[in-house]
């Protein structure tokens, strides 16, 4: 019987069956290169921490766009949110980071029992 | 077991012919199911592998850092400070930090100006470390060029470039220009006894908190940073559920949640005749919701382990290249980096849960409905 005879006369599920088996060994492949690369890249993270710890680096040169991008846990308090703290961000990359924890923290109201406090 | 075995495979068969019927309908679906996994999964390994790599470098970040706030804003530090800190007990050393940013209007890139804190680097007065990027940025025609920059007073400075960082290093130093003291202060007309920030190196970390306490009380304006604040930024930042994260994989959840709502909202007249005929025959309920089963099961696996695979491809063979424009924005110099191939079992679960679980879910509770009904009133 020809490859293509074979192929044609197979059962439907033959094919989806073997795409998700090469897909799994794929999968399977993925997390041994991940295991497998971990003695090289251990060595290489241990030597950029050297570095951090030779030079005083404090952030990651990710977002180089803005200042508090640059060094987001030097920036200032109310950063990403330099002009105000509710404020639109100016630059792509300001999406990224959060807004400052406890910024909704306080309230806003007009009933005299809050007034009175 | 053999015969339920077989039976099952006879109903996937069932199943697979009666998709191939409507075969481009069904093939962009399994496409658009697999592309929105993706998207998900290179995002979720993305800022894992991110996590893990900031999370393990900047362990070794300063233990302390302590900035001068002036209305809120951060302003230059006295070295008179430098004093006051080292007389806490616990402390065991404490620098002036000196480090700044120039935007160059050669190529409009930010680089950042710093003077490295160990002073094994020894930077004779016009030598220059520089980070991948400059080069790039610059279009050196050779690795050690000498860097021209204009400082704000209008003047010419040239530096020679004594080394370049390697790649290996580019997500912490691409735009990274290391220079001396002397060099520092005349750039940017700084006078002599004031420092960007303070580092404090504190001998038993765990008096980091006490250490703090006592500082804020010699100086009561200043801000400070440790090194467990700098992590949980980094942590936050590349959070699941927060920044990076979610700006990456709205788009991908919301056209998901389209999909599936459309999905489960109802069955096609063809689809709801099919099964009227299949139970005329004599197919009983568990038969049809088995057979959907399988149609669920088959495209959101497939879907799923395709999506993941090709996500470890995209983000740790090819620098995870479609993030790269969004990640950019305006920014010049963006690193060239690889990160460090990283599966998070947890995280695969949980993608797994968000997106096989529902999409087979939703196909199967719209056939319930009709497995359950007359087959004459289903096929009128």
């Amino acid at each position: 019987m020809s490859l293509r005879s074979a192929i044609a006369s197979a059962r439907p599920t033959t094919p989806a069956f073997i795409a998700i088996a090469v897909f799994s060994v794929g999968l399977g492949l993925a997390g041994l290169h991940a295991k497998l690369s971990e003695p090289a890249e251990n060595l290489r993270l241990a030597a950029n921490a050297d570095l951090v710890e030779r030079i005083g680096l404090t952030d990651l040169a990710l977002f180089t766009e803005a200042r508090y991008t640059r060094h987001p846990s030097m920036a200032d308090l109310h950063t990403a949110f330099q002009d105000h703290p509710a404020s639109f961000e100016h630059f792509p990359s300001g999406i990224f980071v959060p807004p400052p924890t406890g910024l909704a923290s306080g309230t806003l109201s007009t009933s005299i029992e809050d007034l009175s406090q | 077991m053999k015969h339920w075995l077989r039976r099952q495979r006879y109903l996937a068969d069932f199943t697979l012919a009666a998709l191939a019927r409507r075969r481009v309908k069904n093939t962009g679906l399994i496409v658009i199911y697999s592309i929105i996994v993706f998207v998900l999964a290179s995002a979720m390994m993305f800022s894992a592998a991110l996590r893990h790599e900031a999370g393990t470098v900047l362990a070794k970040s300063p233990e302390l850092i302590v900035q001068q706030l002036v209305m809120g804003r951060h302003e230059m530090i006295p070295g008179s400070e430098i004093e006051k800190l080292a007389g806490i007990r616990g402390v065991a050393a404490v620098k002036g930090r000196l480090w700044g940013y120039f935007y160059d209007s050669v190529n409009g890139a930010n680089y950042t100006f710093m003077v490295p804190d160990d002073d094994s680097y020894d930077l004779q007065p016009g030598e220059a470390i520089l980070g991948e990027g400059i080069g790039k940025a610059r279009d050196f025609t050779w690795d050690t060029a000498p860097l021209f920059v204009t400082s704000l007073a209008g003047k010419m400075v040239k530096f020679t470039v004594r080394e370049t960082f390697a790649d290996d290093s580019a997500l912490l130093t691409a735009d990274l220009v290391l220079i001396s003291e002397a060099d520092f202060r005349s750039f940017f007309d700084l006078p002599p006894d004031v420092y960007t920030d303070i580092g404090v190196s504190i001998r038993n970390e765990r008096e980091i908190g006490t250490i703090v306490q006592k500082a804020q009380l010699v100086m009561p304006n200043a801000r400070f940073v440790t090194r467990s604040d700098i992590e949980r930024t980094y942590q936050r930042l590349f959070d699941w559920r927060e920044g990076l994260m979610t700006a990456l994989a709205a788009a991908g959840v919301l056209a998901f949640a389209i999909f599936a709502a459309e999905k489960a909202s109802g069955l096609s007249a063809e689809e709801a005749r099919e099964i009227g005929i299949l139970k005329a025959i004599g197919w009983d309920t568990g038969d049809v919701i088995a057979m959907k089963l399988w149609e669920g099961g088959l495209i959101s696996f497939g879907a799923f382990l395709a999506g993941t695979v090709f996500a470890y491809i995209h983000v740790f063979s090819f620098q995870a290249g479609l993030f790269e424009p969004i990640l950019k924005g305006w920014a010049v110099i963006y690193p060239d980096f690889a990160l460090a191939p990283y599966i998070d079992g947890l995280q695969l679960a949980t993608l797994f849960a968000i997106t096989v679980i529902p999409y087979t879910a939703a196909t199967l509770v719209p056939i319930w409905r009709a497995a359950t009904a007359d087959p004459d009133q289903v096929m009128r």
